[in-house]
């Protein structure tokens, strides 16, 4: 095991992390609501198909909706209970999406998957044991996980890297899982490795979380075929391109995926629900979760069953202070704002924030400066004055030339901007006009 | 109040990320610039006497009734607290000599918001830094004051009226280092001393706001441009050396250079642009008519920025070889 330290990228930045507001607090249960509704697009890909129907008793665990085509995931109910009905309801990204809602009985009965034995557990049956449990990515995108163990076989995949960067501002989910179940995030990281026949597995880790490492690299001594590699805290560290890059020095080509340079990345969370679902048989059906921000009374680390509405989760956490503002899923600088609180938790939620009026607050816009603040920050090289100054003046083509396209909206350039220009948001319309103009 | 009554009411905002944002805004970066340029006040004060804060203040009163009049005319949205025009208006003064005369000072800052940027369209928008274009407007307007010179404070018989800068052109003498680093020498109001802009130059650096690059470019091209020639006949042209502590480069390396709208936004383009300014600097004060060209020569490299980062925009990540 070989511990290097400091490793980064070029660029980014360090935002005030507010990280001390649920660092320590261990995971809580929440009880299960009276009724969930389960939306059947929590992943990338297509919607998947209900297999039950009005009326149907389900367990938890039982199978409500199957894959639909080769990017998809089922889903699995998160409670026992009826279903009550399946309709459309808003999703965290602001879209209408079908859902399916149960409404709890008493019985609290389980219907798990097989448990499989660690010790004897073949790459195949890995493989098929994420595909049923409904694993997707929670790092944020929610990319169906099998699909990304399943490389082409044209793809030499030499490396796994187990992203424990947790770069977002607020988010102790990942921070958390290592100091709780240290063995098992490093037992989920080998049974990737397992799966994928990889020897190389790496665990990057950000150096503002002492306490983790130390934890990691006590556990590590046990598992010599695993690197950890300590990491300036920077954002956006944890991006899968910019980890692949300052863990390995590899680039990523436009256009192209992680395993074309031969790396698969995964994240905490995601190791711990391949662990859970290969040696407990558990699907994919809770989500580990901080709630934190000065808007809400008390932020905390939560296991929430899928589909329970923010309101149950804030009310759990003592409710809203008088001064929230703003309600984010996810992290602060790549979340979704919300504008219902019916809106259910779904298999890659990492986080709930409530923030104040303080934490959001913004200046008015002004001229650009030219300072350059925003190129020196972008981790993609990009050169966003110049692109958004392309864009507000229509002229796409030209902003697609100089690779609009790759832009990640991490907010980099956006957080630093004095001018408080929403460069975001400008980068997104040209990227609209590309991606719409296949350039 | 419920959560959901809360809701209803729309009291939460509902806007995409990010969510968070730095604590730098353009009237934060612009009254820290300020605020930067105190010790370079405070020499002028010690070493020039107190008459120079009267110029400085005409030269900001003007400035900023200048843009606010504009702004006013012109129906835009008045903008003269975000300290950008107070800003031109002290950099202005700092450049001046001292005990200059006040209606030529007023006329300077008139012609510096008024031509050199809100000509342009106002902050942002302007190709010239507008401090030093209501500089050159001075120097051609009224050449014989702006290049009369006082006495520092606490002269020796070593020190003359005469900037160091001229004492070397002129009669081959070569200021004594320490005098320059302190700044007891000849010069314009906020130039003469390495220390005060150094303290503001370097806080600026280390908050982040100003880019240690175009700084650091410009001292690697003196050393380096003027230590060729140095090379060549050191009796004929100065260390390099005092070429860095002389005259106005100091101020323009930490202060005018960096002006964030006039100066490339690519760090390759920083380089060029500071090593430019460098070398037509040594150019100048070698081989020009008058013995300082830091002036002339960050309005020449100005005008190239836009070229500059047009060709030094970087190759994206993932595209390098």
């Amino acid at each position: 095991m070989i511990i290097s330290i400091k490793k980064t990228f070029k660029g980014g930045v360090h935002p005030e992390e507010y990280k001390e507001l649920t660092a320590h607090k261990s995971f809580e249960e929440i009880p299960a609501p009276e009724e969930i509704s389960i939306p059947l697009s929590q992943h990338l890909g297509k919607e998947s198909i209900p297999v039950v129907k009005k009326n149907d008793k389900v367990k938890i665990g039982t199978l409500i909706a199957k894959e639909n085509g080769f990017i998809s995931a089922p889903v699995h109910s998160s409670i026992a209970g009826t279903v009550s009905s399946i309709s459309k309801t808003f999703l965290q990204t602001g879209f209408q999406k079908t859902s399916i809602v149960i409404k709890k009985d008493s019985s609290n009965e389980t219907e798990f998957l097989q448990p499989l034995d660690y010790d004897t557990v073949s790459s195949q049956e890995i493989i098929q044991r994420v595909r049923e449990a409904g694993i997707v990515g929670l790092g944020g995108a929610a990319f169906p996980t099998y699909v990304k163990l399943s490389p082409p076989s044209d793809k030499k995949i030499d490396y796994i890297i187990l992203n424990a960067c947790e770069c977002e501002p607020y988010l102790t989910r990942d921070y958390r899982l290592i100091l709780e179940r240290t063995e098992e995030v490093i037992k989920g990281l080998l049974l990737i490795m397992r799966a994928t026949n990889v020897q190389n597995g790496v665990i990057g880790i950000e150096d503002n979380k002492p306490e983790a490492i130390e934890k990691l690299k006590e556990v590590l001594s046990n598992y010599p075929q695993i690197r950890l590699i300590v990491l300036k805290t920077k954002y956006p560290q944890g991006a899968e391109k910019i980890l692949i890059k300052a863990v390995l020095g590899r680039e990523v080509p436009p256009g192209k995926l992680p395993l074309d340079v031969g790396v698969i990345v995964q994240n905490v969370g995601t190791a711990i629900a391949i662990y859970d679902a290969v040696t407990k048989g558990i699907p994919s059906i809770y989500a580990y979760m901080t709630v934190s921000g000065k808007g809400i009374k008390e932020p905390k680390n939560l296991i929430v069953p899928i589909g329970t509405p923010l309101k149950n989760v804030i009310d759990f956490c003592g409710g809203l202070t008088d001064d929230a503002k703003r309600i984010v899923i996810g992290g602060p600088m790549m979340g979704f704002a919300q504008f219902d609180l019916s809106i259910p938790v779904t298999k890659a939620t990492s986080g709930l924030l409530v923030l104040t009026e303080e934490e959001v607050k913004e200046y008015p816009e002004t001229n650009c400066l030219r300072c350059g603040i925003c190129v020196s920050v972008c981790p993609l090289n990009l050169t966003p004055t110049r692109l958004v100054r392309l864009i507000q003046k229509k002229r796409f083509e030209e902003a697609a030339k100089l690779n609009i396209s790759l832009c990640m909206e991490c907010g980099t350039c956006a957080f630093s901007c004095p001018a408080y220009i929403p460069l975001v948001q400008w980068l997104r319309l040209g990227k609209q006009w590309a991606i719409s103009n296949k350039v | 109040m419920s959560m959901n009554e809360r809701v209803n009411q729309k009291e939460f905002e509902y806007r995409t990320s990010p969510h968070l944002h730095s604590k730098f805004s353009t009237t934060k970066v612009m009254w820290l610039v300020n605020l930067s340029l105190l010790p370079c006040l405070i020499s002028a004060v010690i070493f020039f006497g107190f008459y120079q804060l009267v110029i400085v203040f005409t030269a900001i009163v003007f400035s900023v009734f200048t843009e606010f009049l504009i702004q006013k005319l012109t129906k835009q949205k008045v903008t003269i607290t975000d300290g950008s025009a107070f800003l031109t208006g002290l950099l202005l003064a700092l450049t001046l000599p001292p005990n200059f005369s006040l209606s030529a000072t007023a006329i300077g800052s008139i012609f510096a918001i008024g031509i050199g940027k809100q000509v342009f369209g106002g902050l942002g928008y302007n190709i010239f830094n507008p401090a030093l274009a209501g500089r050159a407007f001075l120097q051609a307007a009224f050449p014989v004051e702006i290049t009369t010179w006082t006495k520092p404070a606490f002269s020796v018989d070593a020190v003359t009226s005469a900037t160091p800068l001229a004492a070397f052109k002129y009669d081959k003498v070569l200021t004594e280092l320490k005098l320059l680093i302190i700044g007891n020498v000849g010069g314009c109001i906020g130039e003469t001393s390495a220390i005060a802009i150094l303290i503001g130059g370097i806080f600026l650096i280390l908050i982040g706001i100003v880019n240690y690059r175009i700084p650091l470019a410009m001292i690697v091209g003196i050393f380096l441009f003027g230590g060729i020639f140095n090379v060549i006949d050191p009796a004929k042209y100065p260390p390099p050396i005092f070429h860095l502590f002389a005259g106005g480069f100091m101020l323009g390396a930490f202060f005018m250079a960096t002006d964030y709208v006039t100066s490339p936004f690519t760090s390759k383009g920083m380089w060029i642009y500071g090593l430019g300014i460098s070398l037509v600097i040594v150019i100048i004060r070698l081989f020009g008519g008058v013995p300082e060209g830091v002036m002339y020569s960050i309005l020449f490299m100005n005008a190239f920025v836009p070229l500059i980062n047009r060709y030094t925009i970087p190759k994206p990540f993932g595209l390098k070889e």
